[in-house]
């Protein structure tokens, strides 16, 4: 009987999953959290063959792979046929981080010109060739499941890579940022300092970190399920605690390319336009930035 | 700053003057073990080499075209988002650079404790790189995973070493990918003194890792090979420098921050994602540990001077750029002796930040990151908004070096296998650590031989 066991687990030992991490366009930083899961590493080595992963190692086993984690936005041609490659021998694919998931901070290109912009960085445009847009990998393949954060959580992703691997389903919150800040005892930083937060519509998984450093949340996590940013932004304008250009700016940066959060951004800037143009400036009283805080004693 | 670019190298043979040889091609279309998508080409003719090509494919994302109109206090939060490995390095010099654009005069700890959290990201980013990346390729191992079935202890103290400098980093800056505490001004929060006390134990362990690493990279082999480069690196009298200092050169360049573009260029070359700098009047030079090195060693603590003497290790041994692993490890060991003492010397006095008037302005920041010189330029207007941004990764201020040397040694190692020599290719542009999502940059061999 013992003889039988310890066989099975040779067996399952000789057929290790085979994980993949590719990288499109990004900062390396999700990828590194795999790398930064010091205590884990080995071990996940010894129960998962890592087959490519170009950032660790030169060994490259051919797929298929059981598991393809996929970093980073889709912004040129070469990168849209790849994904599909990287799709076609996946057997799941899991968007890890802001820019596979929703375009990075570089999907800030998809409302200006990209000519203008690759013509303020580079001499000479014509050597460049990227799409006119940032977009996230589930535009262009079907994304198994997508894991939020610019950057992500490393012990969220040691969950997903365990689901997967046990075929079932991340066991993920997607509730709002305030629901872990609470449970981790922080005071409001917006209701006692005024701060202007984006926790109620930001989904939780960074440990509710600014709040605890006294600031207000920047949305780096990106929209929770049931984001409302319109209702958020017009309560803090209202309560002067942040102006419409304010509320404008945060909610285009790590998550620009999220519809919810764009389109409520650009209803605050018309907001700013039309109040300036009628001469409201009462409207647009409010914090413009984290300048106006004061140094409380509590720092 | 960029990403898609190629090199190319000419070496005197007018292409078809020779005929009848044949073509080889060795091919590495992916160059692992490096922070983003890089690639080589080499093609040699006889006993000439044609042309070397080190091709940077990263996809661009024009941070600097981005960041006009956004205001001064998010340049820091955004940049650090161009590169996971250093996130602090960009925010340093970005918020350096509001704040000699606003005139901010820091008090010395906040000054102290953005050194601290500096030295977390030095400790983390060079323990990847020598036990991740780099020491397998003398090893002769794949990777670290690997690495690790035949050194486990090696392996496993370097997983240590490296979680203890992402600790620190956590500590002082909330996480240690993209920190959230730094601001222009300081810090949004004061870390908690006796919270940092708690780190003092871990950090003697990691300056006694640190120590072993310097012994055992010491005892690697090294190929024979030195080039007279010109080194540029901060310089500073009293400390071995991160934050600040003037840049200098072993060839006379001595200048002030604001200074820096009246000297160095950026070239843009055909076909390229990555822009590549150079030095106005000479062209190529070197940034990162070897050059910190070659200038600073002498304000280095005096165990770490100790360390380097006992494994014989001279300034002059910057002139090769294998031994840069070496550098990395004294400098993981400066990095720990230095957080323990700013640890031990602090007291949370507060403030955390200093207030300051907006104001237009003109901002130059730079830094040591752990790859060497990152220089930010920012033109503010009076509402506080950015006009102009500009950004040097060092990776891009390397790439010139990084093909010259290329060509150096594939004239090394030209009778070699091709094995070996694309293995010696690849880890001669490891030796540099570049970070190519930073630079916007692989290894195709190409040879032409006279045998039928």
């Amino acid at each position: 009987m013992r003889k039988k066991s310890s066989q099975a687990r040779n067996n399952r030992a000789k057929i290790k999953p085979k994980l993949a991490v590719w990288k499109f366009a990004s900062c390396d930083g999700c990828q590194l959290s795999l790398l930064d899961c010091e205590d884990e590493l080995l071990g996940i080595a010894e129960i998962i063959e890592i087959a490519n992963f170009a950032e660790a190692s030169r060994h490259v086993l051919p797929g298929p792979y059981d598991l393809s984690l996929v970093e980073g936005s889709i912004t040129t041609s070469h990168d849209a046929d790849r994904i599909k490659d990287v799709r076609n021998q996946s057997r799941h694919l899991v968007t890890i981080g802001a820019c596979a998931t929703s375009g990075g901070v570089q999907a800030l290109r998809n409302y200006a010109r990209e000519e203008e912009y690759r013509k303020y960085v580079y001499a000479q445009p014509d050597y460049i060739s990227a799409l006119a847009t940032s977009t996230p990998i589930s535009n262009h393949v079907k994304v198994d499941f997508e894991l939020q954060g610019c950057p992500i959580n490393k012990t969220q992703l040691l969950e997903v890579i365990s689901a997967f691997l046990h075929g079932r389903k991340p066991n993920i919150n997607s509730y709002s940022e305030c629901v872990d800040c609470k449970l981790d005892g922080n005071v409001c930083v917006m209701v006692a300092h005024g701060t202007p937060c984006l926790g109620p519509i930001t989904h939780a998984g960074c440990g509710s970190i600014c709040p605890r450093f006294n600031r207000g949340c920047y949305g780096c996590y990106g929209p929770q399920d049931s984001s409302n940013p319109r209702a958020l932004g017009d309560w803090m304008v209202s309560m002067k605690r942040a102006s419409p250009d304010f509320v404008s700016r945060s909610l285009q940066t790590y998550y620009t390319g999220n519809k919810t959060f764009h389109e409520a951004s650009e209803d605050f800037q018309k907001n700013r336009e039309k109040a300036e143009a009628l001469g409201e400036t009462e409207s647009l009283v409010g914090r413009d930035t984290d300048r106006e805080d004061t140094n409380r004693k509590d720092t | 700053m960029s990403s898609d670019s190629e090199i190319k190298i000419k070496a005197g043979i007018r292409p078809g003057a020779q005929s009848g040889l044949k073509t080889r091609t060795i091919k590495v279309d992916y160059l692992a073990r490096v922070e983003g998508e890089g690639s080589l080409y080499i093609r040699t003719k006889g006993q000439e080499i044609e042309e070397v090509q080190f091709k940077i494919f990263e996809p661009p994302r024009y941070f600097e075209a981005l960041l006009r109109g956004r205001d001064l206090t998010e340049a820091c939060d955004i940049t650090s988002r161009i590169c996971g490995i250093c996130p602090i390095a960009y925010q340093m010099s970005a918020v350096q650079a509001m704040e000699s654009a606003l005139g901010i005069e820091l008090t010395n700890e906040i000054c102290e404790l953005r050194r601290l959290i500096f030295c977390g990201e030095w400790i983390e980013s060079h323990t990847l790189h020598v036990y991740m990346l780099h020491a397998p390729d003398f090893l002769g191992f794949e990777d670290a995973i690997t690495m690790a079935k035949k050194y486990p202890k090696v392996v496993s103290q370097g997983l240590q070493l490296k979680k203890i400098g992402n600790d620190l980093m956590k500590l002082v800056g909330g996480r240690e990918i993209h920190p959230i505490n730094v601001k222009v001004g300081g810090f949004y929060k004061l870390p908690d003194p006796s919270q940092l006390r708690k780190m003092l134990e871990p950090l003697k362990q990691a300056r006694d890792i640190a120590a072993e690493t310097v012994r055992f990279v010491a005892n690697l082999e090294f190929p024979d090979f030195e080039r007279d480069y010109e080194f540029v690196s901060f310089f500073h009298p009293k400390e071995y420098p991160i934050n600040s200092g003037r840049i200098i050169s072993n060839r006379g360049l001595d200048i002030e921050v604001p200074s820096y573009l009246d000297h160095f260029q950026e070239l843009h070359v055909a076909r390229s994602n990555a822009l590549h700098s150079v030095l106005k009047e000479r062209g190529e030079y070197l940034v990162g540990p070897l050059a910190r090195y070659f200038h600073n060693e002498a304000r280095l603590p005096e165990n770490v001077r100790e360390c380097a003497r006992d494994i014989n290790f001279e300034v002059k041994d910057c002139r090769n750029p294998f031994k840069s692993i070496i550098v990395r490890s004294l400098e993981i060991l400066f990095a720990c002796e230095e957080s323990l003492r700013i640890i031990e010397a602090y007291s949370a006095r507060g403030p955390a930040f200093v207030n300051y008037e907006v104001k237009a302005g003109i901002g130059h920041g730079c830094t040591e990151a752990p790859r060497g010189l990152l220089y930010h330029r920012y033109e503010i207007g009076s509402d506080g908004k950015i006009k102009e941004a500009k950004i040097i990764p060092p990776t891009s201020q390397n790439q010139k070096t990084i093909e010259s040397d290329l060509f150096e040694v594939v004239r090394h190692y030209f009778s070699s296998s091709e094995n070996e020599l694309r293995h010696r290719c690849e880890q001669t542009v490891r030796n540099y650590d570049p970070c190519i999502s930073c630079a916007t940059h692989f290894l195709k061999i190409e040879r032409e031989d006279a045998n039928p």
